[in-house]
């Protein structure tokens, strides 16, 4: 499932995240909306906090397994 | 491939509000950059769109240049403020605004103000969408 293929990578990119989710929005594996709360996002700016969850991404963006990504992040406080 | 690039670099810092969009404001071929629409035009921003379907060159050397590897993209006086996500968050907790008057000053708004650039002579007449 390419929902779990996400998680697992966020999971290795944010080992220190408090939460992490990634969820298949329409069930067609490829619209997903994926949330990580982390403290390494303070003090980020959102576009910076985002970048960092595209770079953890990077591969599924590249190979067209994500056609629509919607992302929420959250720092510690 | 560098004159597109600058094409692109010279609208982010010239205009006030860029979007680089699929479609045009008038038919958003994607509801992410919809999204973006909504939020810019419902804090009444002057929004300066540009198609990235006619050719997949502009995708490419745009990303090149912002470090942003999704449509939508929106910047405010030159600044990248995000997709359509960090745009309907800025504007849900009310940051939009600030931003908007941070970076353009007084009197930026202007409800309705919409044109589009396109970057391409002519566009290609086979738009895939």
């Amino acid at each position: 499932m390419a929902a779990e293929r996400l998680e697992s990578l966020l999971r290795d990119a944010f080992p220190e995240a408090s939460d992490i989710a990634a969820l298949d929005r329409t069930g067609t594996g490829d619209h997903f909306q994926v949330v990580v709360a982390s403290s390494r996002f303070d003090g980020l700016s959102l576009v910076d906090q985002h970048k960092l969850v595209y770079d953890a991404l990077a591969a599924p963006l590249a190979d067209g397994t994500i056609h629509e990504l919607r992302i929420r992040t959250r720092g510690s406080e | 491939m560098s004159e597109l690039r600058d094409r692109i670099k010279d609208v982010i810092e010239t205009e006030p509000v860029a979007v680089f969009m699929k479609g045009t404001p008038q038919f958003a071929a994607c509801g992410n950059s919809a999204r973006a629409l909504e939020a810019l035009r419902a804090v009444g921003a002057p929004i300066t769109a540009v198609d990235i379907l006619p050719d997949p060159q502009i995708r490419q050397e745009l990303s090149a240049v912002s470090g942003w590897p999704t449509i939508p993209q929106v910047f405010v006086g030159g600044e990248l403020i995000g997709g359509a996500d960090i745009t309907e968050e800025l504007h849900a907790s009310g940051e939009l605004e600030r931003k908007l008057g941070e970076k353009l000053g007084d009197g930026w708004q202007a409800p309705g103000q919409e044109r589009v650039i396109e970057l391409v002579e002519g566009g290609s007449p086979f738009r895939v969408v």
